[in-house]
């Protein structure tokens, strides 16, 4: 298969061969998965002799694996191609780290997505980790790096452990480990319940589900940006096909707590995500959090695609899911695109500070107009794809109230508001980010600076932006391709029941009967636009005459000089209306006396409740067991004796007690 | 089709429970005092609705009663007593005004969670009004405690009052006795509240109960 | 037939509310001058307005880049489709299986976008008071406009307008509590939204007090009647939209005989013009009665929307089971 053969590439000098094989043996697997799904999804099978003697590995690439090798494998060729860029831009730091462990990455990614067996599954996933780890330590001389970097293990760890628990749990009844046998003997309901909430913790970690996504902000930056793309757009979306994999494949008969469950996480970490974005200056730990937000409506997705199944509507689940896997691919190209953005901003600038940017329409226009594309793309913005992937998720959630248990009725009812919520906040976030970012005047010397960035690297951003315009106007033909996966997984599609429709209209099947055509949309804006150009331009005036601005007097070439908004000054309001209850967020304004020359100093102050009310809870526990644990370092022979001969009368209890 | 008789009685009855809502907003007492008799005149008119759709005169006078003394009687005198004493005409909330509202917006769930699957046998509309004056019961007791001010917390005692009242109306044939017993505790509520307050602010020169937490312990 | 039909109603209607939009603006300011014993100015004071600063020259700032210049067309298109999106006096629209309410309201929030960062663009602190200000705003009122429509799309099983309209003028829904609270949560959202007092005084000139006039603090010149066009439209539209959803008799719905459907549609747009001017009367009285609110309670009162309209929404499920 493609991944072995990405796996093969080792070479660590040239950077252009490296990303080159990677972007071709990408195209060709995204090639081949595309191919199996037009042609209706039938899986493909392969048993590999290495592994453990007793299970072979087995390799199985069925529909789901299929559109999710699509977005990996598409998330590959445009990082690549952008990488090959930023190699050549960023040659000093860039061919020793992170050279050999690029191809191992996607080769790792892609494994996972076609394991078939447990055991294969979760090698390929700490594959995966190993090497995003190692790609995110490249920069490995600075403290934060390196304190992202144990982070990030951690929580990789936890997230095996706790796979590797849920997989136990699975195979206990037989003992076989491959996912065909656990897909055959349906497991008893506390085992399934312990392992929905194992598989959540585990491939939730990985996602970036909350309070579990501490790792993802730290970590994330820190990687190069093409790399980060990957994390964000890529990885991330791994973690939900382990989710939809186990919760919807092998798992059997959903019970309907577990989609409440999901709703539930969603929710919360689709708000908090936004918010915590909103507190950002740092461009690549905005993008990290916004990666969080969309996670959350993901798992939503998911979730309600459970409930119904849960509740025998499939093709309502259908609706769902087909949301689900519309917004991953979705949010793997704009976050990519971001992604590179920010990465083009670093190049031309040296700076990731939202503070010490500004101005760069002027100075960057073709990043400038692809950033804008892909800020109005990931705020949900009509005709662009985001829209599409909210819009069916609130047909999801429109079609709740005719579930029968009642708090799942009010659940989705509040579940909607989060999204609402969410969705606008997002909206908000990325005013912000381009605002302050590209418009505006130059708020640093190096902004001042900047220059326009090379050909590849715009190349590479360029395919996602116009794949964002498409799948917005186009996008039934993408749901159509998910359809054999859909089928698999609820056994119905979201184009049941309606009657034959054609290719540019979206009119999914749903007890709420509505339809949306991105195309109409778009042909209909530009003849508008263009006849109030047409027309204004020709009766009334088109004069321009260029004057200065008045801004109470400052002005002038100096960034001091002028009084914009700042990045934190824009989230203020916000800030203060959502972020004083959920992040303690103070605006404290240190005034000087009378008479001083110092200059008065704001300071905002903010907490992030998951570390103080989960995590340093947690570690101080660890600490404070540490400590008392201390004392077994100390003891003297006979002491180490007795334990000995304690522990063995021990095992000699049990097996004693046990024979009976 | 359309049951006006339904739809009417239920529409006043949300009045009630939004108007609970709208007390929690507030945050200065003469607001506080014009929206709780609006409260109650809302209570009196589903009295009154009650008693001309399901032929029950005795609820005219329950109407009656409450429309006197709780629209009329108890916000003038609480008016007058706000003024005689010069209490703080702003009101602090414990929590914020928007996660009381939150809160709010929970109990409202909670109490429609709890009574709509239990009174599956009961009629429409009868489990309906449970539910609101469940609500309107749970929202007087959140106000009680989210504030600082000791007359909203009176305030937010009569309007559990109001939602143990609209109850009481939407059940079929409760007698007068009942509602005479009511009114009659309520005005004795009312003067001993009054007389309270009175001693209170007499004692200690204020009506901020987080003040008057620091004396706890102080003996004469 | 019909199809032909429907696409002439749609080139009327986007006329239509071109031509009526300005008139809207200028009897609401007619009905505020005279409720506080002024004469006011004409109602049709804003075509003049319009026509004058459509001559103008447009004087841009040095560092305005492209697509502070793009903005104004790209707002005034959005909202100019939103508004041809609604039926106000037919429910046989060519574009209305295109976009729902749901599309509707994506695409204001569109508009506003781009204007927020037309805001930020030139880099002075007024146009960062406005955007960031709107962005809050517009972070409460959309969930809760969203919650209302959530609540209505319960009731009638549908998000396409056209169909909402012709449930609610079949009688067959009663005198609902839900819709009750979602029509008030519409009225607080609308408010916030068109920039009226109480969240915004849209006739200030301190620029402290400005959230959609600080935005467009910098536009001069035909960009600043597209503006100006753009915010009158959006009033147009919300009335619409509330007439549409929660008072649509009167509008004209698919009858047999195309003599007869043009004559119902003649009715529904005398129909329309009298809720208009209902509509633009009440807002005034209202305008007029309250006080401005301080920035940061206008977060306490679209909350306040936000969960009136879920309440809404939670309601439906204990009146008569959905």
């Amino acid at each position: 298969m493609a991944a072995t053969g990405v796996a093969a590439r080792r070479l660590p000098q040239v950077s252009g061969i490296v990303y080159g094989g990677t972007a071709g043996a990408c195209t060709l697997a995204a090639l081949w998965a595309a191919l199996r799904l037009a042609g209706g999804g039938a899986a493909d099978e392969l048993v590999l002799p290495v592994g453990l003697p007793w299970i072979h590995a087995h390799l199985r690439a069925d529909a789901l694996s299929a559109v999710f090798l699509l977005v990996v494998n598409f998330g590959g060729i445009t990082a690549s191609l952008f990488g090959w860029g930023y190699a050549r831009a960023h040659h000093d730091s860039h061919a020793g780290p992170v050279l050999p462990f690029y191809p191992l990455f996607l080769a790792g990614m892609n494994m996972v997505l076609v394991a078939d067996d447990a055991f294969t599954f979760l090698v390929s996933w700490e594959f995966m980790s190993l090497a995003s780890w190692l790609l995110v330590l490249s920069n490995h001389r600075e403290a934060e790096t390196q304190r992202a970097a144990r982070l990030y293990l951690i929580m990789a760890s936890f997230g095996t452990a706790c796979l590797l628990l849920a997989f136990g749990l699975l195979a206990t009844a037989h003992g076989d480990y491959s996912f065909a046998a656990i897909r055959a003997h349906a497991p008893s309901a506390t085992a399934a319940a312990l392992g929905v909430i194992l598989v959540l913790l585990g491939a939730g970690s990985k996602a970036g589900i909350v309070p579990l996504h501490v790792w993802l902000p730290l970590a994330h930056p820190a990687a190069p940006s093409h790399v980060s793309a990957l994390m964000s757009g890529v990885m991330t979306k791994v973690a939900v096909y382990a989710m939809i994999r186990v919760l919807f494949d092998l798992l059997g008969e959903p019970d309907w707590w577990w989609g409440g469950v999901m709703m539930a996480f969603g929710a919360v970490t689709a708000v908090m995500g936004v918010l915590y974005a909103l507190m950002q200056e740092d461009v690549k730990r905005l993008l990290a959090y916004s990666t969080v937000e969309n996670i959350g409506a993901i798992v939503i997705a998911l979730g309600l695609a459970l409930v119904f199944k849960a509740s025998h509507t499939p093709v309502i689940a259908a609706l769902a899911l087909a949301a689900a896997l519309l917004h991953v691919v979705n949010h793997s190209l704009f976050k990519s695109l971001l992604f590179f953005v920010a990465g083009a901003v670093l190049t031309a600038t040296g700076t990731r500070d939202l503070n010490q940017l500004g101005g760069l329409i002027h100075r960057m226009p073709t990043t400038a107009f692809l950033a804008l594309v892909g800020a109005a793309a990931i705020s949900a913005l009509p005709p662009l794809n985001g829209f599409v992937g909210e819009w069916l998720l609130f047909q999801a959630i429109l079609n709740g109230p005719a579930l029968p248990e009642w708090s799942l009725k009010i659940g989705i009812a509040v579940v909607g508001a989060a999204v609402a919520l969410a969705t606008a906040l997002a909206a908000a976030c990325f005013v912000r980010f381009y605002g302050t970012a590209f418009l505006g005047r130059p708020r640093s010397r190096v902004a001042n600076a900047a220059v326009e960035i090379g050909m590849a690297m715009r190349l590479g951003m360029v395919v996602p932006a116009v794949l964002c315009v498409a799948l917005g106007v186009l996008p039934t033909p993408l749901i159509r391709l998910f359809q054999p996966a859909l089928r698999q997984m609820v056994e119905a599609g979201p184009f049941d029941d309606r009657a034959y429709q054609p290719w540019f209209w979206l009119a999914p099947t749903s007890a709420i009967g509505n339809s949306y055509n991105g195309l109409i949309m778009l042909v209909v804006i530009g003849l508008l636009s263009s006849v109030l150009v047409l027309v204004i331009h020709r009766r009334a005036s088109d004069r321009v005459r260029w004057s200065i601005p008045w801004g109470c007097g400052f002005d002038g070439p100096d960034p001091a000089a002028v009084t914009q908004y700042t990045a934190s000054s824009f989230s203020q309001p916000i800030r203060r209306a959502f972020g004083s209850t959920v992040f303690h967020a103070r605006d404290r304004v240190d005034m000087p006396e009378p008479g001083e020359t110092r200059p008065a100093r704001l300071s905002v102050t903010w907490t992030d409740p998951a570390w103080t009310m989960i995590f340093v809870p947690i570690v101080r526990a660890v600490n404070w067991l540490a400590e008392r644990a201390n004392v077994l370092q100390f003891m003297t022979i006979r002491r180490y004796l007795t334990l000995m001969f304690l522990a063995l009368v021990v095992l000699l209890v049990m097996v004693a007690v046990t024979q009976r | 089709m359309i049951d006006l008789g339904y739809d009417a009685a239920h529409m006043l009855g949300a009045v009630v429970l939004l108007m609970s809502f709208a007390l929690l907003y507030q945050r200065r007492l003469f607001s506080l005092l014009h929206v709780f008799t609006l409260q109650a005149l809302a209570l009196s008119a589903t009295a009154a609705w009650q008693a001309f759709s399901h032929d029950e005169p005795h609820l005219y006078i329950t109407a009656l009663l409450t429309l006197v003394l709780k629209a009329i009687v108890i916000p003038v005198v609480l008016h007058r007593i706000i003024v005689k004493m010069n209490i703080h005409r702003t009101i602090e909330p414990a929590l914020g005004i928007g996660l009381t509202m939150v809160a709010g917006v929970s109990l409202v769930t909670l109490s429609i969670l709890l009574v709509l699957p239990v009174t599956e046998d009961a009629t429409a509309l009868t489990r309906e009004n449970l539910a609101l004056s469940l609500s309107v019961v749970l929202l007087g007791l959140l106000m009680m405690i989210s504030r600082r001010n000791a007359v909203s917390q009176v305030v937010g005692f009569m309007s559990i009052e109001n939602g143990l009242i609209l109850a009481a109306v939407g059940v079929a044939g409760m007698p007068l006795v009942v509602e005479m017993s009511v009114a009659f505790s309520v005005m004795v509520a009312f003067i001993i509240f009054g007389i309270f307050l009175f001693h209170i602010r007499e004692r200690f020169d204020t009506l901020d109960m987080q003040k008057i937490e620091s004396f706890r312990g102080e003996s004469d | 037939m019909t199809m032909l039909l429907a696409t002439l109603y749609q080139i009327v209607q986007m006329l239509l509310v071109l031509a009526l939009a300005p008139l809207l603006t200028g009897w609401v300011r007619l009905v505020k001058a005279r409720l506080v014993g002024r004469r006011g100015p004409s109602p049709v004071q804003p075509y003049r307005d319009l026509l004058r600063l459509l001559r103008k020259e447009v004087v841009l700032a040095r560092n305005a880049s492209w697509l502070f210049r793009a903005v104004p067309y790209l707002m005034f298109t959005a909202i100019w489709l939103a508004a041809g999106l609604v039926p106000i006096f037919t429910t046989q629209l060519a574009l209305a299986p295109t976009a729902d309410l749901i599309a509707l309201i994506a695409l204001l929030g569109s508009a506003r976008f781009f204007l927020a960062l037309a805001g930020m663009d030139i880099g002075t602190s007024f146009g960062g008071i406005g955007s960031s200000r709107e962005m809050m705003i517009a972070a409460l009122a959309e969930p809760a406009m969203l919650m209302v429509v959530f609540s209505v799309s319960i009731l009638v099983r549908t998000t396409s307008l056209a169909e909402i309209a012709d449930f609610m003028m079949s009688g067959v829904v009663g005198l609902r509590i839900s819709l009750a609270l979602a029509l008030i949560a519409l009225i607080m959202v609308a408010i916030a939204e068109n920039a009226r007092i109480p969240i915004d005084n849209p006739a200030t000139h301190l620029e402290l007090t400005m959230v959609h006039e600080a935005m467009v603090l910098e536009y001069s010149g035909r960009h600043l009647a597209l503006v100006e066009a753009a915010s009158m439209l959006k009033m147009l539209l919300y009335m619409g939209l509330i007439a549409c959803i929660f008072v649509p008799w009167g509008m004209a719905t698919a009858s047999a005989g195309v003599g007869q459907g043009i004559v119902a549609a003649l009715w529904g747009m005398v129909a329309f013009a009298l809720k208009l001017a209902v509509g633009g009367a009440l807002l005034a009285l209202f305008e007029t009665s309250i006080a401005k609110m301080r920035v940061f309670r206008v977060g306490e009162f679209l909350g306040g929307a936000l969960l009136l309209s879920l309440l809404g929404a939670i309601f439906l499920y204990v009146s008569r089971g959905v």
